[in-house]
Formats: structure tokens, sequence, C-alpha cells
């Protein structure tokens, strides 16, 4: 079971009434609590279950402008007594920053508590079991799907309570129900495999059994018996779930930490076109239900809602309280990042998008790690399918594609199916000229 | 009797008989008991910007059948919450029923010594430390514009209490010493990143003022990429510095060759033992058993003791990584090479330090024998789909070849290829194989554990790279 709010108070004001005893001038400190269970399974089989329970703390002490950190999952007495101690130690001869503080008081979140995160629904393992298998025999119902590499179910309960010196004591449950499912397919001696996912606060809104399985198996048959295609220049449209990591790319650009260090390609870039002017980005924190939906940010601070690109215009950055005072801004609650993330839609729909050139390579998949947020240089693996005279005509895989964030961010084209799959969502993107490495 | 549960309200004897009865009608399992401590400390835009110091204690309690495992962890450590898991376990597993194989090899290997590398070094001297590698690091150029520097340490003792009482324990240090500097010069800003550490205390890596050696490093990756012109795209020789490039046998080659990706028939080698799989020459061997390395283990996380295992040698695919569950479905031993994250992941084969073997041939002959290809120094992350054989790499350091000379600085840009057809097209293998400087962690199915490489310099007929340019 989670610890209920009473429970975590109590050990919260233990640890802020030593470390104050202790000499401390101000004090921040998060204790959480979780329960996960999560099962999985392969070829329809039962391969493992698993329940996690956690409960932990993280102090920050600060004396002056210094500070320290101390995390731990044991919090018996005696261990949580040396633990403040060594924290304190610690603070003490760490240098000072001047712009170490507790967050402001009046950006304290205040607020009601009513956006629905927390769903009491509890699924037995059997349940998860059952849910999963139906999953995974809808896949095989399709014969070019051979083997699983497993799919799993997954619920995790938590709640957690977030305390300073300066009189700030909140926190509040979620949930989160998760279901994969991930096929591999044959055929001609070529092997592929793919997946699906559904993660939601709540159990009745994820994907059905049947839904995650269909669309997994069909994943990984699309993939089957893929060609390499030739160094080109050529438009590309990326599928939903990879043009959403555009916006994780965007965001870790704009967090005030890159800004005010300078390392990163849009720095100075505030007021100014960093997209065409049809892209509009939000971060909307108090969507009901939504995956990424907070009231306050690990500092305490009142989510507020962020028009981050207004007709391709950079209007704000991602600001914490220590990044903030090094550029002179005060927070906006965004110390743990974004929340919900988006594009607005475009106006073409995915047919316009598909039919706009006589060629182009719709990525499905991106592999690798190449983007470089401090020169905006992007170059990773891909796989995906040429579309030829606006049809789907065969996969494409072994292929690299490359750019530079600063010219593909000013030509994208959106489609207008955006959904709020995850925490982060973009609809289906098109980006005019970027270069396939192959063969 | 255990140590680890000395001070909590578990008796070592309750533990015992909760295992034994637990894993009594089971294949294998063990309780797992982890005690962690770790300290980070990050210098960043000229302070010190955090100080953590984080303690984990807590356990992990296995139970495998046949091809299912139940897995339950927890951090209160009580005869309740051990009871609670075992009732757990017990319900995943209610329909199976196997016999525990009590078998175990037993070792006295000693690795690393048992020393604490954060207590080792005072906390003012890890100040001290970071703060002139900053001062020395922007010292070096005006281009230098920005300094990242971390001191990482970690003391990880665990138990293994397996059903009859049996306890095998490891105690693991841990440390990594990274740079990165970022500079930048008519307008371009380029970074450079180095790294050292192992299984010591903080001042063997420290010994002749080696810290400056790191910031050095960092510096000059960083001043030749602010040279770098953009990439060419496509098909093309290239050439693979000693050391660190590894990750490419271990991307490319090793993920496919741990058992449950073969056991359960999902990687493109599953089907491929004694047969040819790369060129001659070619001998790759996965080793837990390296002085003080990275990924170097006593035992791994199920008590097994590591060992070097031979993967492939001379071009034939001889063994697969196991840990117990997947040997044992597999009719043969576990290799040493079951691991975990923590207590709070199951166990699964992991590799340790991947390495191939020098060959005879010199870099030069490879860079000669080259008309238009690229010589790839460093890498940052490299990822694999195990299933298609499909594996990328991003170079941090690399240089076009062209006529049989190096040429300028390249772009960073991602290498694709397939893992088995890229084994085969190894031209030439050379002399001079060099293990990385200690700073790779392996992620697999969400766990990150620490690893090392090693190669000697390779010419590959084939790959293509990813430029902007055409």
């Amino acid at each position: 079971m989670i610890k209920d709010q009473e429970y975590l108070k109590k050990i919260a004001d233990i640890c802020l009434s030593k470390s104050k005893k202790l000499g401390s001038s101000d004090a921040n400190i998060l204790v959480q609590s979780s329960v996960s269970e999560n099962v999985n399974v392969r070829n329809k089989k039962l391969d493992g279950s698993e329940r996690s329970e956690n409960l932990g703390v993280v102090l920050t002490t600060y004396l002056g402008k210094k500070k320290s950190s101390i995390a731990s999952s044991n919090l018996k007495e005696k261990n949580l007594d040396e633990l403040v101690n060594r924290c304190i130690e610690t603070m003490k001869i760490t240098p000072e920053d001047e712009y170490n503080s507790l967050p402001d008081k009046e950006l304290h979140f205040k607020g009601l508590k009513d956006l629905d995160l927390y769903d009491e629904t509890h699924l037995s393992n059997e349940d998860k079991i059952n849910f999963i298998k139906e999953a995974e025999e809808e896949a095989f119902s399709n014969d070019k799907i051979i083997n699983t590499n497993g799919s799993g179910f997954g619920e995790n309960k938590s709640n957690f309570l977030l305390a300073n010196s300066n009189g700030f004591a909140d926190g509040y449950k979620t949930s989160q129900f998760t279901a994969y499912c991930e096929v591999v397919s044959k055929s001609n001696g070529s092997m592929e495999r793919d997946y699906e996912y559904t993660s939601k606060r709540f159990y009745s809104d994820i994907l059905k059994p049947k839904q995650l399985g269909s669309i997994a198996a069909e994943h990984a048959v699309k993939k089957l018996n893929p060609k390499k295609i030739k160094s080109e220049k050529i438009s590309l449209i990326f599928d939903k779930r990879i043009s959403k990591n555009f916006l994780s790319i965007f965001a870790s650009a704009i967090s005030s930490s890159a800004i005010a260090k300078g390392t990163t390609f849009l720095k100075d870039k505030l007021n100014q076109q960093v997209f065409n002017s049809e892209i509009n980005i939000l971060d909307q924190g108090n969507i009901r239900k939504a995956n990424g939906s907070r009231y306050f940010d690990s500092e305490g601070i009142a989510v507020v809602n962020l028009d981050l690109i207004k007709n391709g215009i950079l209007q704000d950055y991602l600001i914490d309280t220590y990044n903030g005072k090094k550029i002179n801004r005060k927070s906006n609650g965004r110390a743990s990042g974004t929340t919900n993330l988006y594009f607005q839609n475009g106006s073409k729909t995915f047919e316009d998008l598909v039919k706009s050139e006589n060629k182009i390579l719709y990525i499905k998949e991106t592999i690798g790690h190449g983007t470089n947020i401090i020169n905006g240089d992007y170059s990773v693996g891909a796989s995906g399918m040429m579309i030829e005279n606006g049809e789907f005509s065969y996969p494409v895989s072994e292929i690299t594609i490359a750019g530079n964030l600063k010219n593909i961010f000013k030509n994208i084209t959106l489609a207008d199916d955006l959904e709020f799959n995850y925490a982060t969502n973009s609809p289906t993107m098109m980006v005019e000229g970027m270069v396939v490495g192959g063969k | 009797m255990s140590s680890l549960l000395k001070n909590s309200e578990l008796t070592s004897e309750k533990a015992d008989s909760i295992v034994s009865e637990t894993l009594n009608n089971c294949d294998d399992g063990e309780l797992y008991i982890e005690d962690t401590k770790s300290e980070t400390i990050v210098l960043d835009d000229n302070k010190i910007k955090s100080s953590n110091y984080t303690s984990d204690l807590g356990y992990g309690f296995r139970a495998v059948t046949g091809d299912t495992v139940a897995y339950s962890h927890s951090n209160e450590i009580s005869e309740k919450s051990l009871k609670n898991s075992s009732e757990n376990l017990k319900s995943t597993l209610k329909n199976n029923s196997g016999t525990y194989n009590s078998e175990i090899k037993k070792t006295n290997q000693k690795l690393y010594k048992d020393v604490d590398p954060i207590e080792s070094k005072s906390m003012k001297s890890k100040i001290e430390l970071l703060n002139n590698m900053n001062e020395y690091a922007r010292s070096k150029d005006s281009s230098v514009k920005q300094v990242t520097a971390s001191l990482l340490a970690e003391k990880k003792n665990v138990e293994i209490i397996r059903s009859g009482g049996e306890l095998l324990s490891d105690n693991r240090p841990l440390v990594r010493i990274n740079m990165s500097v970022m500079v930048e010069k008519n307008g371009r800003k380029e970074t450079g990143v180095f790294g050292i550490g192992g299984r010591q205390d903080y001042d063997e890596y420290l010994k002749n003022d080696n810290w400056k050696k790191v910031c050095d490093e960092a510096f000059r990756i960083a001043s030749t990429n602010i040279e770098s012109k953009p990439s060419l795209a496509g098909e093309m020789k290239v050439v693979l510095g000693p050391g660190w490039p590894a990750i490419l046998i271990h991307e490319a080659v090793g993920h496919g060759l741990e058992g449950d990706f073969n056991r359960k028939k999902t990687s493109a080698f599953h089907d491929l033992v004694g047969k040819k799989v790369a060129s001659d020459g070619v001998t790759i061997i996965d080793d837990g058993t390296l002085d003080n390395r990275r990924g170097s283990l006593n035992i791994d996380d199920e008590g097994t003791p590591t060992e070097r295992t031979v993967l492939i040698e001379n071009g034939i695919l001889k063994n697969f990584m196991q840990d117990r569950l997947n040997a044992r479905l597999m009719n043969t031993k576990s290799t040493g090479n079951g691991r975990r994250e923590s207590y709070k992941h199951v166990v699964m084969p992991r590799m340790r330090n991947t390495i191939m073997l020098g060959g005879s041939n010199t870099q030069e002959e490879m860079i000669k024998s080259v008309d238009k290809g690229i010589f790839a120094v460093s890498f940052g992350g490299g990822q694999v789909d195990i299933t298609s054989g499909k594996f990328v790499f991003n170079c941090t350091e690399a240089y076009e070849i062209i006529n049989g000379k190096i040429g300028s600085p390249i772009k960073g840009a991602t290498l694709i290829g397939d893992g088995p057809s890229s084994l085969k097209e190894i031209l030439m293998v050379g002399n001079d194989m060099m293990l990385d400087p200690g700073i790779g962690t392996c992620g697999k199915a969400g766990q990150g554990v620490p690893v090392g490489v090693g190669q000697p310099s390779l010419l590959i007929n084939n790959m293509t790279v990813g430029g902007t340019q055409l």
C-alpha cells in the first residue's frame, strides 16, 4: 500500500526539524512512496511478475548560499540522523553559490487540486495477465507474427509530499496504467520487431488489449523485407511517435539551465522566429487526467500554462528558481521540466502531407543519440516506408537522416491529427529536404 | 551470517528460513540484499553546483520455475515485508513446481580491493580537485567558454542468500571522473568530453596529475571539432581507432550474443553457434575478471563467479553470455553474466568487459589502404535493434580519409550498420589492442550497468555514414 499524506508528513517534519537543529538556515524535503506491480507475458504465457514498494526521501539543506543534498530509502531513525548530519557537514564546507536559495514564497502553489490524476482501480495479477495475454493472442492472429519480445502490463500508484522551511507542504497521489506489446514478424528470411505502447493515468483510458496487439502486429509486419535506399536529399514525414521527439529536443534547448550556461543553439533567440509562422507550441499543466499534468513543480512552484512558441516566435523559457536567478527571470514552475507539451494542430490533413510530393520518406523509427543541443546538429539512424505518388510502397531501413535543427525547425509542416497519448504530443510532421545517408 | 542484515529487524536465521521455504518448490531463486552508498559532486558554470549523497538499502526476492520469474523488492527490511514478498512470489508460481538447483561455483576471486572511495578522499579535497580541473581547463585557451566536471563514487555491498542458507557476498567500489569542455570560436560551439574510472580509490586515478590529461583530452576533442566540416553521406570504408570505439563491438555483436535474446530466438545470432559469423582473425571475448576494471565483478548478481567467456573465436561463434535462468533453459552453464542495476531490478544476461583481441595489422596500413572513407577515433552513445541486427553509433571525433591520408575533422556523424554483416566486413585487425578509459554504462530494458570495452584499430569495408553532404 502506498503511504498516506499523514505518514509522509511525519517523516518530512522529522527531517526538517533535525536539519534546523543541526544548523541549516533553510531546507527542502521530498518524501515519496510508490507501489508498482508489473506482469510480463511471452508467447501468450506468463514470463514474470514483479512487485515493488518504494519509500524514500530527498533532503536539501541550505546555510545561507551553501547547499548540499542527500537521498535515502533507509528511513530508520538512526540512519536518518546520520544522513542529515552528513548533509549538514558537507553543506558547511561546500563553497557559496550566490544563486542558491529556496523558491520565492509568493510563487508557491496554493490552488485547488481538481485535475483527476489518481485512479484507485486495482487489477489483480490474474486480470493483468489476462489483459496482456489477450493483446498477444490478437497479435499472433496475424500469421506473419512468429515470436514476441515480451509484452507487459503495469500498474503504478504513488504518493508524495514536498515541504520546505518556508512553510510549503503539499502533495498528492497519482496513478499510471501502462501496457505494451512487442512482437517479431518474419517472412522470406527477414525478421523485424515493433511495438505498441499505451500509458494513462486512468485504467479506462488505455488502449484495449485487442487494439494494442493488432497495432503492434501491423507495425512489425509492415517493416518486413526492407530495402536500403540511395543517399539523397528528400522530404521526410515523421510518424507521430517520432515527431514528438523534436518537442523534447526543443524543450531541452530552452531549459533555463542550458540558456544560462549558453550551451544551446536557442540562446538569445527570445522573441525571434525559431519555427515558421504556422507553428505554435504550448506547455499546459492543467489538462484533466493527462499524463503530464501537475499542480506544482519539484520546488513547490505553481505550474502556469506557457505559450512557448507563438506563430513561430520563441516566447518563453522553461525556468526554475536557481537558473532563473542567473538569467534574471522568475521561475515559471518548470523545475521538473515540461508538463503536457504539444504542437498545436497544423492545417493539412495526413493525406495532404502524403500526397504533397511524388517521393517522400516516412520515418517510423529512429535509433541512436545523435542530437547536439549546443549547435543543433542532428544525425540519427532510421527506418520507415517509402511513399511514391501518395502511396506507401516499400519499407526502408539501415539509413541515416541528418540536418541542423535550426533549419529543420523552420521547415516543419504539421498535420491536424494531434492526440494526447503521452505527456509530449505532436501531430504527424513533414520536414522538407533533409539528407538521407544510404547506399 | 549476513552482515547487511545486522542492524535490521530481520535476523539471518529468519531470512534463511523464509528463503528456503519459499524456494522449496522452485527451480531457482535467491534473496539479493544490497547496501549502496553513492556520492556525486558536480562543478558547472564555475560553481560547485551540487553535492548529492545517496544511501540505499533494500532487497529483491526472486523465485524462478520453468521460464517464469516472480520478483518482489522492497526497501523495508523486516520479517513482515519479506513474508509479504514470499506470498507474492508463491501466488505467481502457484501452478508451477520445480526442483531447486543448489549448484553454484565457489571463488576466492579478488579483482578489486574492499575500499570505500567515498570516504577515502575528503570532501574538501574533492571540491579542490574539481576547482583545479575547472581552472586548468579554462586556462588552456580563451575559446573555452564552459566547463562541467564531476566526480562520482559508489560503494555497493551485495549479499545473495540462496535456499539452504548459502550466503555469497561482494563489496564493489566504483569511481568515475568526468570532464566536459565547450569551446566557442567564430560563432561556432563544440564540446569535448572525456573521463576515466574503475574499481579503485580516486587517488589511483589521480597519480602524476592524471586529471590534467583528462582536461587536455576533453579540450583537444572540442578544439578538433570546432574545425570540423560537414560529413559526406553514404556507404564507405571506416577505420576505427583502438579502445573506446569498441562500443561498436558491444552494440553490433555483444547484445545479440546475450543468452535471453537467443533463448527467445529474437536475436539475429540465435541459430549460428559453430558457424562462421565474422572474418578470420576476429576473436571477441567478454571478460569479467580483469583487475579493477569498470565491468569486472568477483561474482555476478546471482553469485556466479565471473569468467573470461570466448564469444567468437577466429570468426566462429562459440558461446552466448548466460545468466542462470537462460543457461538452464538452453542446457548450458551460467557464464557469470547475470547482472542487475540494483535490488529494484530483475537479473538478466549483461556484458562485462567486451573485447576484441589484437591482430597483426598497423593503423597506418589501414589508413593507407582507404581511398575514400572515415577514421573514427571516438564515439558518444550507441544503440542496437537486436532483432534486425541494425546498430548505430555517433562519432564524437572523426576525420575524413582521402587517398590513404587523414584529412579534415568531420562533424558528429552517425554510423549505421548491420551487426552480423559488418563482422564479416572486417578487413584488417590491428596490433594495438587497447581498453577503454573506464566510463561505459550499458542500458538494456531500462537498467544501466557499468561495463568496459576494448579493441585494436579495425578496418571495416562498408558502413553507412550519416552526413549532410551528398
